[in-house]
This record gives structure tokens, C-alpha cells and sequence, in this order.
């Protein structure tokens, strides 16, 4: 945690100019999003392949609510993250049910239903050709400029590590490990499972409705392959690479990932080839994900 | 009224019959290895795009179908050897993102080298429609129907009364009693890598001519054939094909009387419901789960 503030601190010092700002600003939100998703698939042990449809649509209530309605943008965040709490909240008993493949299958088709809507409806959201997103403000003050968004993201991220931190130190992370290991055997010795899981999924869905809004407001516009199958596939990735059940691994998989298309539009034409051979190898070598794995490098050595 | 009707049975069960061969491959492999392929859809599109290619490079078609399915079967045993088999037992999310990154990378190649047009292949036969009840079947379904008929019946021909098609059924239920009656597990969970590549690589080929055929034809085909899989319980060979001309059946009564703009998502609505009263699918083994 120390760590993180101080690199969140130090940063800008080695930041040249606005570009790495971006990239930087990028990095952190997805971290924020992948922190809450990592409670749900590390932790709980629950597939999801469908996160990036609450994400979206926190994205779409911002720019709908501030851009349709003139909202101010914090209500408008706000009255996203409780309509994706009440979704996810009913959603989260009967798919919570399911197991395995069934559950990814269907947390899968929950994300493409909302990408297809968005796509569709586009008298609301404009489309497959998306739509733009007013500046966040508060109080009237207009955030703008990378710097200031860097600091809001390093607040925000910070304060994303701190409520996980805190869950997974909590009687209901306990449970949720319990889960993880035995699912049976957590019910025998008295945890009321399907409460925790439906807990920790809400948790989740909220947090990626939040940074939806963030980066909506932040990237000015947004466009339904927000909540493509891909991007979820991209998110769930960030876990894994990092590290499931590592808390800040989430945040190395968010590094790493948001890079990674940086640095690999040097093989023109070739940038699939390179994700995909970068996806297979690492989840065959590091199938515990990179942070978890040097870890156990270093604790040996 | 009955020749509409007739119209969206008829695009219906040939739609239906392309999932009920992916989600045969998807059911193969799941019982084999206990893994969801999610490159399934890109033996889809490899048997596709590799006849169209070689056709407009001058091979004659039954010979570039025949490459086309060679090749399709091969990239299966490499996926087999150089990304299944290594990963080992890990956990059901690592093997989802290798065999996704696998499908990605599949895709990037196919990108690369021949671009992201769309390739439309001939007809096998003609393209007059049949009248038939007043609606029309273009002469190429009758094709996909054929075709996925007679691979229902070789398959169960196979799994039935072949000695190997047992040894597969043997070590789905439980590999280690396979091994120990002299089974060679790893030889099967080759073989139905490259079984249900054939499958996908046929089914691309067969549906090529009605659907235009592109590097990314594969992901829609694969989620769908991975709904159809599930819709008759994961590793349930009947399951598959009912569950994919089911899946076919909906989709287009759907789109054909509420809304064309939803057909796409009209799967997925399905299975969600579906999974929310039978969390194991229509005809899925009901497992109690062993602590």
C-alpha cells in the first residue's frame, strides 16, 4: 500500500510530458477496475466474462444524465452506480447459482445483451458511432488537464486499494477464501455463501460502474465496444496476468495490459498475433499470474 | 402467413445446424479435457477462409476443401500439444484466456496474411432457389442439411459401435479407469482436438457460400456454438445438436416476429433463462458434487 502511494507520488517526476500522463491515467483506471473485479474472480473464485457491461453502463448513465439532462456529472455517477447495484444485485442470485463454464457462459451472454442494446438503442446512446461526454465538474469547477486527473485517479486508486484491502482482511474475506478453497465445505462450517457471493459481485459491478463514469468524462467520448466481449475478455486478462487473489497484481495486469498495445504498434499488422502469442504464453508459464509467481521466485531465492 | 413461417424454419435449421456443429466440437473437447475451447469458432472460419482462398487461387473445390480440412485438423493438434496439454490442470479461467489468446492469435494471422476483406465462396450447386409451400430454400442449405445429417450420423456411428469412439466415451467419464484398462488418454485428448476441428473446419466450409466468410467470422459462430453446447448440457452429444437447431429455430422466429435489430442477442437471452431454471442445461447429467 506504502508502496503504491509512493509511486503514485513519485511518478510525475519521470512523467515528460501529457502522453505518459494518458497512458498513466489509463493505467490507473482500469487498476481500479480490476481491483474490484480480482475480489470477485480471485478471491470468490466466480467467473465473470461480462464485466465490461457495467462498466459501460456507468459510462452511458454519465453521458446520458449530464449530456441529455444536464445533470451535474457526480449525481449522474452516483445514480449509475446504484442502477448497476440494483441490476447486479438481482442478477447476482441466479447466476451465482451456476458453476464453472456454466457461470461464465452465462455472465458472457449478460455482456453481449448490453453491448447489443447499447448498440441498438441508438436514439439514447447514439449508436455504434457512440457518443460525447461532458467534462467531469463539481461545486462548478470543471476538471480538466491531465495533471489534475493523474491526482484524482491516484486518489481514487488508492482509495479502490484501501476498500479491498480491507474486505480481505475482513470476516468476509475470510469467507470468500473459504469459498474460493471449498465451496461445500464453507457451507458446512456456516457461511452463508450465496450471500457472500452475491456481496462481493454487487461490489464489483459498482466499482466498474464508477470507473466507467471516470472514463467517460475523462475520455470525452464512448462507444458501445466499451462492453464488447473483448474488452471484458481484456479485463478479466488484467486479473489473471497480474495475479488472482494478488491486490496489487491487479494493478501490474492493469499496467501491463494498458501498455501493451503502446508498445506492440510496432509490428504493424502483426499487433493480434503478438497479443495472442503474449496471452497464451504467459497463462501457460505463469498460470498463477506474474505478481503471486516472483514472489514465490523470491521468497525461494 | 405459412410460407412465412416456412421461410424462417428453413433459415432457421440451416443456421441451426452450423451451431449444432460447433457445439458438437465444443462438447468434444469438453468431455475429453474438461475444457471450453474458445477457439472452436476459428475452425470455423479456418475451414472457410482456406477454401475461399485456395478457390480464387485456381484449386479445384473438392481439393481445396480437402487442404482446407487437413490444415483446420492440424492447427487442432497444435492447439492441443502447444497450448492445452502444457497449461496441465490449471484453474478454468487460465485455460478460457489461453484458449482465447489462442483464438486471438489464430485470427492475427489469418489478418495478416490475407487481409481483413470478406470472401464470398460459390455455391456447391447453383444458386436457384426451390419453391417450396410457397417459401423458397437456396439449393446451398439443403447442403448444410445434408452434410451436418450425415457427420450426426458417422458421429454416433463412431462413439457407438467404433472401438476408439468408446475409448473417448470411457475416458470422459473417468480418466484414470481409462488408463488403467489400456487407454491412451493423451492419444484422445489429441483426437478430439482434431475431431472437432474437422468439424468446425466442415462447417465453415459448408456455410461459406450463404454467409460471407472473414478473419473475425469465427467469434459470433463460436459464442453461439458455445450457447448451443450449453443450452443441451456441456459434454452431451445429443444435447449439442438439439440445442443448436433449437438455438437456430429461435433465433430466427425471433428475428422473423419481434425484432430483426435483436437477432443477435436473442441467443444469448435464451440461455440465460434457460440456465436460471436448468442451471445444467436441458439435458445435462445431474452431478452431485463430490467434496
Amino acid at each position: 500500500m506504502l508502496v503504491t502511494a509512493a509511486v503514485i507520488l513519485a511518478l510525475p517526476l519521470f512523467l515528460p510530458n501529457p502522453f505518459y500522463y494518458d497512458v498513466v491515467i489509463r493505467i490507473g483506471m482500469n487498476a481500479i477496475m480490476v481491483v474490484g473485479l480480482n475480489l470477485l474472480i480471485g478471491y470468490a473464485g466466480q467467473i465473470s466474462l461480462g464485466h465490461a457491461g457495467f462498466l459501460a453502463l456507468g459510462a452511458y448513465a454519465s453521458g446520458i444524465l449530464t449530456g441529455r439532462y444536464g445533470w451535474p456529472p457526480i449525481a449522474a455517477m452516483a445514480a449509475g452506480m446504484a442502477g448497476v447495484g440494483i441490476l447486479a444485485y438481482v442478477l447476482a442470485r441466479p447466476i451465482l447459482k451456476l458453476k464453472g463454464h456454466y457461470l461464465a457462459m452465462a455472465t458472457l451472454g449478460m455482456g453481449i445483451i448490453i453491448f447489443i442494446v447499447l448498440t441498438q438503442e441508438s436514439q439514447w446512446t447514439g449508436g455504434p458511432d457512440g457518443m460525447s461526454v461532458p467534462a467531469f465538474s463539481l461545486l462548478g469547477r470543471e476538471l480538466s488537464g491531465e495533471k489534475n486527473w493523474y491526482w484524482v485517479t491516484g486518489a481514487l486508486l488508492m482509495l479502490a486499494l484501501w476498500l479491498a484491502l480491507n474486505v480481505i482482511d475482513s470476516p468476509v474475506g475470510r469467507a470468500l477464501r473459504a469459498l474460493h478453497g471449498s465451496e461445500v465445505a464453507a457451507q458446512v462450517a456456516g457461511v452463508d455463501t450465496s450471500h457472500f457471493k452475491v456481496l462481493v459481485f454487487v461490489l464489483s459491478a459498482v466499482i466498474a460502474s464508477a470507473t466507467g463514469s471516470l472514463m467517460a468524462h475523462y475520455i470525452g467520448f464512448i462507444t458501445p465496444t466499451v462492453s464488447s466481449f473483448f474488452h471484458s475478455i481484456e479485463l478479466v486478462t488484467m486479473v489473471v496476468v497480474g495475479g488472482m487473489a494478488s491486490i496489487f497484481g491487479s494493478v501490474v495486469g492493469a499496467a501491463i495490459l494498458t501498455m501493451l498495445p503502446q508498445l506492440l504498434s510496432g509490428f504493424e499488422g502483426f499487433e493480434l498475433v503478438a497479443f495472442g502469442a503474449i496471452l497464451m504464453l504467459t497463462m501457460i508459464f505463469m498460470p498463477r499470474g506474474l505478481v503471486p509467481t516472483l514472489a514465490a521466485k523470491l521468497r525461494r531465492a | 402467413m405459412l410460407s412465412q413461417f416456412l421461410q424462417f424454419l428453413f433459415s432457421g435449421i440451416t443456421n441451426g445446424s452450423i451451431y449444432a456443429l460447433a457445439a458438437l466440437g465444443f462438447s468434444i473437447i469438453y468431455n475429453a479435457s474438461g475444457v471450453i475451447n474458445f477457439a472452436q469458432g476459428e475452425f470455423i472460419m479456418l475451414g472457410g477462409m482456406g477454401t475461399v482462398i485456395m478457390v480464387a487461387a485456381g484449386v479445384p473445390l473438392p481439393l481445396a476443401i480437402l487442404i482446407a480440412v487437413l490444415v483446420t485438423a492440424l492447427v487442432g493438434m497444435a492447439l492441443e500439444k502447444f497450448a492445452v496439454e502444457p497449461a496441465g490442470n490449471a484453474e478454468v479461467v487460465t485455460l478460457i484466456i489461453i484458449t482465447i489468446g489462442a483464438s486471438i492469435f489464430i485470427q492475427g494471422v489469418v489478418q495478416a496474411v490475407f487481409g481483413k476483406g470478406q470472401h464470398a465462396l460459390k455455391p456447391f450447386s447453383g444458386d436457384t432457389p426451390i419453391n417450396i409451400g410457397g417459401a423458397t430454400i437456396l439449393p446451398q442449405s439443403l447442403w448444410v442439411l445434408g452434410v451436418t445429417a450425415v457427420i450426426v450420423v458417422l458421429l454416433w456411428w463412431f462413439f457407438n459401435r467404433t472401438l476408439l469412439g468408446k475409448a473417448m466415451l470411457a475416458t470422459a467419464h473417468n480418466p484414470l479407469a481409462a488408463r488403467l484398462v489400456g487407454i491412451n488418454t493423451r492419444f484422445i485428448l489429441l483426437l478430439s482436438f482434431v475431431l472437432s476441428a474437422v468439424l468446425g473446419a466442415i462447417a465453415g466450409i459448408i456455410v461459406a457460400p450463404i454467409t460471407l466468410t472473414s478473419y473475425d467470422v469465427g467469434i459470433m459462430l463460436g459464442l453461439k456454438g458455445f450457447v448451443a453446447a450449453t443450452l443441451g448440457g456441456l459434454g452431451n452429444g445429443l444435447g449439442a445438436v438439439v440445442g443448436g437447431l433449437l438455438l437456430g429455430l429461435t433465433e430466427a422466429m425471433a428475428a422473423g416476429y419481434l425484432s430483426s435489430q435483436y437477432k443477435d442477442a436473442v441467443p444469448f437471452v435464451l440461455i440465460i433463462l434457460v440456465l436460471f431454471f436448468m442451471p445444467r442445461g436441458l439435458f445435462g447429467a445431474r452431478v452431485t458434487e463430490r467434496v
